[in-house]
This record gives structure tokens, sequence and C-alpha cells, in this order.
């Protein structure tokens, strides 16, 4: 799979999600066109899991792709690391980029894939600067640092809110299967519970309402869920709301939950910790509705309501 | 069983801090250093596995504690000592090493003392990278546990769940394992008066990084570090209202 002469060769690592082909892909492809910017590149798409037809079928309407290598096989099922990580690790020695979404999938694959090939990634990539230099930010988003590397292979993942989408096309790339991985002993999947809502997802909603710990309890953030239902909106949490029990952790907006960077932020109840500010605010429009007019999250807010949230967010729910 | 846990010395998580006007670092000389949040996670997830082994096994555990770095690690040493740790082990040297350079150090370190379960946190709340534990993992060629958020052993197989993006997953690894931690596994003991001065007469061994002969050579360059773009501050509104109309005829997101 050597690249023609004067462009580089890419893998890209398909992300499932649990209704098949994650949106968050398309995001991942939308940094792979800004390194095309600076550099010719034939890209390859790797799908691997079990009856992965329409993951396929999806993937292969990105447009400017070589193709889908696709294995399809028990083994992959659940995308375990230690299934996959030697297997990608041996294919990516074809590649000189290979890249991932910064989901708990990538974060959790793709150190493992490096460690086995001797090779530094840079991980959580804001900015593409050029075709060898990254941007990514550390201590919560208070710094972004700019890195490069001389190694033989670049491996990537991307901050998905940090890049546009690529929109499918309807050509449809050649698809090639290839032989799925071995499967190991060392680790056993035992069970999933999976979130099923009817609610957009946070990380490419178009609004996002996120309470704090000014919600009080559980049945408070109800509504949240009013307004939400209004705007069409996904829900989100600071770490403070997720730790007191009030709703599921994967409702955390923040350092170390999901990043977003939706049209419209709506934080409610919410003082702004450094790390919850990690996780928003690339948004468009920020508004804060707290009753404490010195919270931070109002030096980052174009919108600010200084009001007593039970009074203001049913209102709110009325005035839409 | 034999537990390690790998911690790290960072920047107080309440310190707002900031670049260096010339980019080439950040401006933390005076600022207060703790163990990092997610490796006290870590170290009282050990605490409660001895104590659970013991109790309903009559197992006996010890917790090895190791840190890489300047003479200055062994404060947060002492801190996992004081904890429950039973000794602790620093690794010296004055270089800041990458993730996968720490990997290869504790790899190194496993070799020698072969713990049936090693903890971390699942990042370090500095650099941010989320790599170590993985990393480290693939080297020992164990299996991995990320981002957990409940932990239960049994004599040779931990049960896992992970805290994933859309739900939960509940994972069975062969041990020994390399686990990472994640916010909702435990809320970490406080120590108390005896254990702090009782953690002075544990053991700390000194291993010279240069004595373990790997190669930790950075990989990466760093070119800059800059202050991201700060958010304009906007305006109050004065009612919802208010606040309705700016939405809708000001920055038409309704």
């Amino acid at each position: 799979m050597t690249a023609t002469i004067n462009s580089k060769s890419v893998l890209v690592v398909v992300e499932p999600d649990a209704n098949g082909f994650s949106p968050t892909n398309l995001k991942v492809m939308g940094a792979v066109a800004r390194l095309r910017e600076f550099i010719g590149l034939q890209v390859d798409l790797l799908v691997v899991g079990k009856d992965c037809a329409a993951v396929t079928a999806t993937a292969a309407r990105i447009p400017s792709i070589r193709q889908v290598l696709v294995a399809d096989g028990a083994s992959g099922e659940h995308q375990l690391a230690e299934t996959l990580a030697p297997w990608i690790a041996n294919l990516a020695r074809d590649y000189d980029y290979v890249l991932m979404a910064a989901t708990t999938f990538g974060k959790n694959l793709l150190p493992r894939i490096a460690a086995l090939m001797d090779i530094q990634p840079i991980t959580d990539v804001v900015a593409i600067v050029s075709a060898s230099v990254f941007q990514r930010p550390i201590y919560a988003g208070s710094a972004l640092v700019s890195v490069t590397t001389a190694q033989p292979i670049t491996l990537l993942s991307i901050r998905a809110s940090s890049f546009a989408a690529v929109q499918l096309g309807d050509a449809v790339a050649p698809i090639t299967e290839i032989v799925p991985p071995k499967m190991q002993v060392m680790s056993r999947f035992i069970s999933q519970q999976q979130v099923r809502t009817d609610r957009p997802e946070l990380t490419s909603a178009r609004v996002v309402i996120s309470g704090g710990r000014g919600l009080q309890s559980s049945e408070n953030f109800g509504l949240l869920y009013q307004l939400a239902d209004k705007l069409g909106a996904a829900v989100g949490a600071s770490r403070a709301a997720v730790d007191a029990g009030f709703v599921a952790n994967d409702m955390q907006v923040g350092q170390t939950g999901k990043v977003v960077a939706p049209e419209l932020y709506i934080a409610v109840g919410l003082s702004g910790a450094v790390q919850h500010l990690a996780g928003m605010s690339d948004s468009h429009i920020v508004v804060a509705i707290n009753k404490d007019p010195d919270a931070p999250i109002f030096d980052v807010a174009d919108y600010g309501l200084v009001a007593d949230l039970f009074d203001a967010v049913p209102e709110l729910i009325e005035l839409l | 069983m034999k537990i390690l846990v790998a911690i790290k010395r960072v920047v107080d998580p309440g310190v707002r801090v900031h670049p260096l006007a010339d980019g080439s670092g950040m401006d933390i000389a005076q600022a207060k250093m703790v163990m990092n949040p997610f490796c006290e996670i870590a170290v009282e997830q050990a605490i409660r596995v001895k104590e659970q082994m013991f109790s309903s096994e009559g197992v006996a555990s010890e917790i090895v504690v190791v840190s890489i770095g300047a003479p200055v690690v062994q404060e947060q040493l002492r801190s996992a000592l004081a904890l429950g740790a039973d000794r602790a082990i620093h690794i010296a040297t004055e270089s800041v090493l990458e993730p996968l350079a720490i990997a290869k150090v504790l790899h190194a370190l496993i070799q020698q003392e072969q713990p049936q379960l090693v903890l971390l946190g699942k990042q370090s709340i500095d650099g941010d990278h989320n790599q170590t534990g993985q990393m480290l993992a693939a080297l020992c060629d164990y299996p991995q546990g990320t981002f957990a958020s409940r932990i239960e052993c049994n004599a040779d197989e931990v049960l896992v769940t992970r805290e994933l993006d859309g739900g939960l997953q509940t994972l069975a690894l062969r041990l020994p394992a390399v686990i990472t931690t994640d916010l909702r596994l435990n809320q970490p003991r406080f120590p108390t008066m005896p254990n702090i001065i009782k953690a002075r007469q544990k053991p700390l061994q000194l291993i010279p990084l240069a004595e373990l002969a790997l190669d930790v050579q950075p990989r990466l360059q760093t070119l800059a570090i800059e202050s991201p773009t700060l958010r304009k501050k906007g305006i109050k509104v004065s009612s919802v209202a208010e606040l309705v109309g700016k939405l809708r005829q000001e920055a038409k997101v309704l």
C-alpha cells in the first residue's frame, strides 16, 4: 500500500456506535480534509466488527477515499483493545498517518496501538497547523501547545468538536475485505449498558443545555428536559451535578467528560469551573443563567441573566 | 496480592495557570503542587482492594507506590504512604518524560516487582494525554480496564466497569492487569495524623532513571505554548424576555 509519489497514506480507524456509524467519524474526516490542504493523501478507512455491513456501506460514501478495509468477524465484536491493537499496529506500519477520534473508543485504543509500534502519539488534536504541526490543549484548555514529531508514522487522535464534518456523497468507494484479528484470552466482554435516548447526542447537538449544582436534585433536571424539548436540545451537566448524583456520568461536559461546541450553549445553575469551561468554550453562543452575579460562567457568556433558575427557566419555556 | 500504583505530582487543580510570556512553558514555579486527583483515586482503590481481600479471603496484600521525577515527588509518595501504601519507589530524574517513556519505565519496574494489579489515574490534569495506562498495558502484554468506575477483584480475574461516551461497559480481565481510574470509582480518604507520622518510617527506595538503561528520549518537539483565544465577555440581560429577544434578533440562534 505504498502511496504514489508526493502523497502520503492515511489510515482512519472507523468508530462504530450503538446506531451503527458514529457521526464522529465525519468530523475525523474533516481533520483529514484539513491535512489534505498541506499534502496529497491516499486515505483508507478501517472498519472492524461483527456484522458491520451497514457501517461499511456508510463509510464507503465518504468522499475522496481510496478504499474501505473491512474485517468482519466475531473477534472484533466488542472492539476490545487487547484484540485490535496488535492487529492494527501491524496494518498501520504501511501508512504515514493513523487517525482516530479522541472519544472513549479512540482514547482506549490508540495509545495501546502506539506503544506496540514504539510511537509517541499526539492525542486530542484541536488544530492541524501543517502536515507535521499539531495543536492540542493542556491544563484543561488553559493553554494550547503546538507540537511536531520526526517519528516515521504520525498517530493522531482528533477532538471531533474542533473540526467540521464532511458530507456523505453518492459515490461508493471500493470495499476490500481483510482477515479479522485473532481472538485473545486476556480480556472478555461481559455486558454493556447503552444509554438510549430520543434526544440529540451531546457532542453533535445544535443546542446544548447544561445544569450544575444549582439544580439541587435529579428531579429538578426535569425542568431542563422540558426546555430541551422546546429547543430540540441535548442535556449536559457539570461535574458537580454528576458527582452529586443528579444525573449520569455520560452527561458530563468538561475536561474529563465530553467536549461540545454547539451553536447555542445554555448553562443553568452552573458556576463555570475551569474544568467545565474546557468542555464548552468553543460553543458559538453561550447563555448563562445563575443567581450569583460573580459566577465565572458570566465571564465567558455572550448573554448573562442573573436570576433564580427556578423562576427563569419556566418563564423561558413559556416564551419559546 | 501485590498492587502497584503509579502517581504523578501536578499543579493543584484549583489553581489557574497560564503560559509563560515567552511561550517556553507554563508559569507554575510558585504554584501549589498536589497528587494528581485521578492518582489519588487509584491509591484509594488499592487500599480498598487490600482491605477487601483481607476481610473476605484473609489474603494479605502489599501496595507499592511509584512516582517518576525530581526529589520533590517524594512529597506525594509520602502522602500515598500516609494513606495506606506499604512502600514507595522514586525513579529519580530531572527530565520531563513523555507518556511512552513513562510506560517504558513502569514496564521495567513491573518486570522487577511482578504485581498482580497495576492501578493508574486515567489522565493527569496537566498534560491531559490519557495514554500512560494503555501504553503500559501494551508493553506488558496485560489486559487494560480504562476509565474504571467499578472494580471487583477475584483470585485470578478482575471485573471492571468502564465509563464510555454512551454508557457503561463491563469487562473481565485476566490478572495481572492494568486499570486506569475514573472520577466516580471512589471518594479518596484523608490521611490521619498518626498515619502521616508512621509514613515517615515506611521504606522509600530511590532508583536513578539512568540505572534502568531505557530509551526515554522525547519523540515530540514543543514549538510553542500559548493561551487560547479567550471568549469575549458578553452582556448581562435584565429579563428572560430580553434574553429571548437577543437570541432571536441579535444572535439568530433561535
